[in-house]
Formats: C-alpha cells, structure tokens, sequence
C-alpha cells in the first residue's frame, strides 16, 4: 500500500459516485436536515405554548427593542449576500475579492452576535429572565400595573431566550468556522476556481442560519 | 487460509506507521471506531444488567439485605436493604443506559461504523475525523451517565421517559445535579448520533463500490441506512427536548410548569415523537442483521429482498405517525388517540411481511444452525411474541387496562433483548474474526445461546401475566397491595431466573475475551457468505481496499445451480456478468 492509500481522507480512486453531489455538501445538506429538526422542535413548542396559552401574550413591543433587532436582522441578511459575493468571487477565481468579503461576511455575524449580547444584557436589565420577569424590575412595574400580562410572561421568557439563543449559538459557531477557513485557507491562497469546497460548505450552513432568524424575528418579535 | 492471514500480517506492518494512540485511541478507522464502540457498549450492558439484578432483588425479596448491598452507603441502602428513592434511581439508569448507551450504541455504534464499508466496499467513512467525534462525545454522554450516579442525592429518578414536571422541579424529585446531568449527557448522545447518522446517510449514498447498487446491498445497511435516516432526524428533537429540560432545571423557565402556563404533555409529545422513531432505531438494525444471519444460515436466497427494503421503509415512515400510542391515557384528546391506534396498527403489516420472508427464507433451506442462525432464529421468535404483545398495547381499550403496568415491561423486553440484543449476540459471534482475526468458540456459543434463551423467556414471559393481574410498573414493594400479595412466588421466580440469565451472560463474556486472544485462527470466509468484507484479510486492513472491489450481484446468491460450492461471492465475475456502468468521478 501506497502513503497515499493510507490517507483514507484522499483515496486514490474517484470514492464518489452515488449523486452528483461531492460528500461535504452532501453531508452538510444532511446536517442541515436535523438542525431543521432541532429549531424544529423549540419553535414547535413555542407555537404550541403561545397557542394553549390561557390569557393574552405578551406585546412584544414592549419588552423587546424591536428597532435595533430590525437593524440587527438587516445585517445579518446583508452578511447572506456578501457570502454570495465570496463564494462567486472564488468561483471566477478571485482569491483576493474572497478574502474582501469572506471577511465583510465574518464582521456582519460578528457585530450581529455583539448586538445580540447588548441585546440580552439590556433585557436582563429591565427584568427580562428566561423565568419570566425578575421582582422588583421595571418590567415587574408594568406587570404589577397590568400592562403586561402576569400569566404568560413566564412563557414568553422561557421560549424567547431558549430559541434567539441557540440562533446566536449557531451565529457563533458559524463565525468561528468561517474565521478558521479564513485564517487557514483564504489568507494562504490556498483556495481556487477549481477548490471551493469549503466556501460553499460554510455557505449553506450560513444561509441556513439567516433563514432560521427569519423565520424567528417574524415569530418572536413581529408578530 | 493460514497463509492469507499471515500475508495480511505483513501488509498490515509494512503500511502500518501510525502511533498506538492515532491507530488505536484517537482513530480514524471505521473498523477500530466500531471496536471502541463494542466496548463501550458492552461495558454499558453490563453496568445496566448489574443494576437490573438489584431491581430484581428487590421485588423477589423486598425488604430482606441485599448480599453485598452493605457495601452501599446509608443513602441507597441502609444494611443492605433497598431504599424506594434508591429504588427508583435504579429503573432510571436501568432503563437509560439499556436504551442509549447499550443497545443504540451496539447496533448505530458499533455495526453502522463497522459494517457500512466493508459491505458496501468502500475504504472508510465520508467523514472520518467526524466520526471519530462521534465515538468521543458518546463517550463523553456515558461519562456523565456514569458519574450522575455518584453524586451525593444520587441519580435521576424519573423514570427513563424523564416526564416532567417530577424530572424538572427539584422539589418533587429530590435531585438535582443528577437530573441536570442526565439532560446534560442526553444533549451529549445526541450531539453524538446526529454525527454519527450523517456520516453513515453520506456514505451509503456516495462511496458504494462501482456495481454495488441500491438493490444489491445486503438488507443490514439498508436496515442502518434507515436507520441513520431516523436517527438524524428523531435525536435533534431529543436533544431539543433534553434542553428545554436541563433550562428548567437551571434557568427557571416554565417549559412544562402548568402554574406558570407551561403544558405537562409538551414533555411527553416531544419525547414520544424521537421515542417511537427511536424504538424503530433499537430494532430495524436488528431485523437487517438478522436478515444476513438468516440468509446464511439457510443457504438460499433472502426471501422477498425487495419488499423486505419496502418494509423497512414501510415501518420507518410509519414510525413518526404513532407516537401518541404511549399517551393514550395521558389525557390526550381520545379522537386523537384513535387516528394513533389505527396508524400504530398499520404498523404490523410492514413487521408481519417480514417474518413471513425470514420463514420463507429458511423454508426447505439447508439450514447450518451455527450460532449466528442460532441468534438469528431466536430473534425472528422472540420478536414475534413481542410484536404480538404490541397489538394489545396499540389498541386503546386494552391499552387502558395494561398501561403501566408489568405487561409493557414484558413487551419491551421481547422485542429489546428477545429481539435486538439476540441480533446483536449473533452479530458479534458473525462478525468476531472480521474484527479480531479468531472465531468465538462453537460450542460455548451454543451453550451461552441455549441458555440464555431459557432463562430469558422463564424472566420475562411470566411479566405478562403479573401486568395482567394489575402489578404496577416501578413499584417498589408489590406487597403493599393486598390484591398483589398472592403473585409474590411468581416475583420471586421470575427473580431467580434473572439472576441465571445474568449468569451465562458470564459464558458470553469469558468466550469473548478469551477468543479474542486465544481463540481459533478465522479462514478467509468462515461463514462461506458473499459479502464483500469477507474478500479482504481478518482484521481487515486501514484503508480496506488497495483497489475498489466490482461488485456483480446481490449478497444472497447462496446455493445457484450449477456452481461448485453453495454460495456466489458478490465480486466472483462469472462469463454472463457485464461490468458495472462507471458513473463520472467529482472533483473536490
């Protein structure tokens, strides 16, 4: 057996040949599948609690800053279209213009998880708990002057930091992986028109994450 | 056949250069990350019977000193005697380390990662490095399993359905770090099978060999493909679960506090809805590799190949509509309840065409009853009592009656160890010189198998007729109860014969290692079967194939007119065989 063979990363022989589909974006797109599945199951209960929920939920105006989480959500769509720009970039072969906005892309979910955790910070502030409301908080105030709704803020608290924050865990772990890609792939050149995998496979993820903010910036602060 | 082993030796050291730790700790071969599974899960069944032995001693002999149970601090059993909160720790962790980390990691963990290439000729996993994570965090998940149970309250004690609010509020349970660490190492097991499942999903439909079709893959990946389909898709929402739980504990949040608004059943649909997909994952493994037993063992070829792949994913599909089966004396609403009964029943279809297949199979075969057969045998028996049992849970007004009571208990154990675990009895003795180059000793298996079998069905047949008497679930003392009073003998044997079946497990374990080590030199094919693993050496070397295997037909060609011997490898090309279409190769 060769050196090479005993790589079993690069076998020596095309290994590939079920779909069409290279197996890191195969195994992404898989990977993708169960996330569906996870975000899944906490928006799932979420519907179901503020559903079944006796009395009326909680405004979201009123609780949560919903003008700085637009800007916000704004920049992490923008952050979607510069990893289009990226990934365009290196598919006509353009290292340099890939570093530009592979880069842009990891400073707009950078600053996006930043105003998440100045987020956060100023909700506990107030008295915005995963429990509920903390005693003797301004949000306590309105609760006790009715206008916030005692029954249910327990359940808005519970869903709203549970679902924004495994979305911000995964911001994270995106920003961490793109970084990795950056620092050892992009900035040595290593990647070309004809050797993008990585760019495409972070891209999906990337995507994927935006949407799911979506869906829960409608859900949560909209609506 | 000495020769082949000794010239695999040579191989396997001249290419060999890796360190003890990347070759056997940190690595990345699918073959020595399946062993490492088949340890650990091995050590997890043991862990799981030795707790079950104590549950056992308990309702054989409530109240009387356990025999070595001095040796327990005064908070689970003071001289010796079980307390109800140790009580309840036990059927917890019993019921836990069974499911998750013994029988799910014996079939996904260790057959998934070792019989996934070499049946399907490829030279590892899709994604190794992710597949070596897998193994470390379902590690890890056992670790924290373990160490929950040495914590000074003790274990989680909610049952290993974990129903809230009992496992969520520490008031009502009476531990909290051990509930905390059971969310912890479900999030970590799930993390764990979800890496797992991808790996397997991509690997099957990507690194087939050139020739090795969808229709010509041995029923035990189709079986671990659906099965990886199930996993990836039913553990997130586990994981999902587990984590609104571990919130509650930590956080404060009202997920399922009916005070604060949150719902109880919200727990109980989550889990239900990995939990049956999940049974699913516990058997279909087992029925693939039983296929492959039974087929071997009969000498013909599997009966029904193509509907029994429309079976599995007959049940596999039919597995995510039924979940509220278990729920149907949860207060659900009972409209609902019926649309479950009816689409729970439907269920039998798929599982009846199977068992009438492996008879066909075996019909007028010539039947070699070595110990695989053996275990397969039992499997296709076992499991058919237990899905006969199932009927009667599935149907709601019978449901009532049994909910909770011994009858599941016995129904659960048909089909988990009478089924699962004696596939995966069979699977280890089948597959033993593939993985360490010696065969488990015949006659030992025999006995280990005979046995077993015995005591099993003394253990757990008579459950069914306890359950039907009323004998409640987790009880901690039947006689409590005047109407249980009379049924203390039939706990007491039912006792007895447990501590027998935990007994000549120890058969299995001494033929275990001691084969290992000094058991028979594997030949080249010791089973005469067509698979493609039996081409290459035993231990099969890294990397398993200097160059990919054609493949020209299906695994199941056994006794084909004409041929010399009874059996037709799947890479024998004969002078009617076409080569394979060569589909491009991609880039990347």
């Amino acid at each position: 057996m060769t050196q090479a063979m005993a790589d079993a990363m690069r076998p020596p022989f095309p290994a590939e040949r079920g779909l069409d589909v290279y197996n890191k974006k195969l195994g992404m797109w898989i990977f993708l599948a169960s996330e569906v599945m996870f975000f899944g199951a906490l928006i799932g209960s979420y519907v179901i609690l503020r559903f079944g929920a006796a009395g009326d939920w909680a405004k979201p105006g009123v609780v949560l800053n919903i003008k700085i989480t637009a800007f916000n959500t704004f920049l992490l769509i923008c952050s979607s279209v510069s990893m289009v720009k990226a990934y365009a970039a290196i598919q006509d072969g353009y290292p340099d213009k890939l570093r530009f906005w592979l880069l842009m892309t990891i400073l707009g979910g950078a600053c996006f998880v930043g105003i998440q955790v100045f987020e956060y910070i100023h909700l506990v502030e107030h008295g915005f708990v995963p429990s509920g409301v903390r005693e003797g908080s301004e949000l306590a105030e309105m609760v006790a002057a009715g206008s916030l709704p005692a029954a249910t803020m327990g359940l808005y608290g519970s869903t709203f930091f549970t679902m924004t924050g495994f979305h911000g865990f995964h911001v994270t772990c995106g920003v961490l992986s793109m970084l990795y890609l950056y620092v050892t792939k992009a900035l040595p050149g290593k990647y070309t028109a004809q050797d993008f995998a990585g760019i495409e496979v972070v891209g999906l993820y990337w995507h994927f994450v935006d949407l799911v903010w979506i869906i829960l910036f409608t859900i949560v602060y909209l609506v | 056949m000495t020769t082949v082993a000794a010239a695999s030796h040579t191989a396997h050291a001249h290419h060999d250069d890796r360190s003890f730790i990347k070759k056997y700790i940190f690595s990345t071969d699918h073959k020595i990350i399946g062993i490492q599974f088949l340890f650990l899960s091995l050590f997890f069944l043991l862990v799981g019977g030795f707790l079950a032995m104590q549950i056992r001693w308990q309702l054989g002999f409530p109240g009387k000193p356990m025999p070595g149970g001095s040796l327990l601090p005064e908070t689970m059993a003071p001289g010796g005697v079980i307390l109800p909160e140790y009580y309840i720790q036990l059927v917890t962790m019993h019921g836990t380390f069974m499911v998750f980390f013994a029988i799910m990691l014996l079939l996904v963990g260790v057959y998934a990662n070792f019989l996934i290439p070499l049946k399907i000729g490829a030279h590892d996993m899709a994604f190794p490095r992710i597949n070596m994570a897998s193994f470390w965090s379902a590690f890890a998940a056992g670790g924290v399993m373990l160490a929950s149970m040495y914590v000074p309250e003790g274990a989680a004690r909610a049952g290993w359905t974990m129903y809230a609010p009992l496992s969520a509020r520490e008031d009502l349970s009476g531990a909290a770090l051990g509930q905390q660490l059971w969310s912890v190492s479900i999030i970590l097991f799930g993390l764990s099978s979800v890496l797992g499942s991808l790996n397997y999903i991509t690997t099957v439909i990507n690194n087939r060999a050139p020739g090795m079709t969808w229709f010509r893959m041995p029923l035990s990946i189709w079986a671990l493909f659906i099965t990886a389909i199930l996993g990836l898709l039913a553990v997130p929402v586990l994981a999902g679960a587990a984590i609104m739980l571990l919130f509650e504990q930590v956080l404060g949040t009202h997920f399922f506090d009916p005070a604060a608004g949150g719902q109880v059943l919200l727990w109980q649909h989550l889990f239900w809805f990995f939990g049956h997909p999940e049974v699913y994952i516990l058997i279909l493994p087992a029925m693939g590799i039983a296929s492959d037993l039974i087929a071997n063992g009969s000498r013909k070829p599997i009966f029904g190949y193509h509907s029994m792949v429309f079976a599995i994913c007959g049940i596999a599909f039919l597995g995510w509509i039924v979940w509220g089966h278990h729920m149907f004396v949860s207060g659900m609403n009972p409209t609902l309840g019926s649309s479950f009964m009816v689409s729970t029943l439907l269920i039998a279809v798929p599982s009846a065409i199977k068992v009438f297949n492996w008879m066909g199979t075996m019909w007028r075969g010539n039947l070699r009853f070595h110990v695989p057969m053996l275990h397969g045998v039992g499997f296709v028996a076992m499991f058919t009592i237990g899905g006969l049992s199932g009927i009667f849970m599935a149907a709601t007004p019978v449901d009532m009656f049994i909910h909770d009571t011994y009858f599941i208990v016995a129904h659960i154990h048909y089909v988990l160890f009478g089924g699962s675990l004696f596939a995966i009895f069979g699977a280890i003795v089948y597959w033993f010189p593939k993985m360490f180059g010696r065969m488990m000793n015949e006659g030992w298996g025999k006995v280990h198998f005979w046995l077993t079998m015995l005591f099993y069905n003394m253990t757990f047949f008579p459950m069914h007729n306890l359950g039907m008497a009323g004998h409640m679930r987790r009880l901690y003392d039947p006689n409590i109860y005047d109407f249980l009073k009379p049924l203390q003998p039939l706990n007491t044997f039912i006792s007895i014969s447990a501590f027998l079946l935990f007994g000549s497990q120890i058969i299995f374990f001494v033929n275990f290692w001691w084969s290992m080590f000094k058991g028979k030199k594997a030949p080249l094919n010791p089973w005469e079967d067509n698979g493609l693993e039996w081409t290459l050496p035993s231990p099969a070397p890294h990397g398993n194939w200097e160059t990919p295997p054609t493949v020209y037909r299906g695994p199941y060609e056994f006794s084909v007119p004409g041929m010399s011997e009874d059996y037709l490898p799947q890479t024998k090309k004969l002078p009617t065989d076409r080569e394979p279409a060569m589909t491009p190769a991609h880039g990347h």
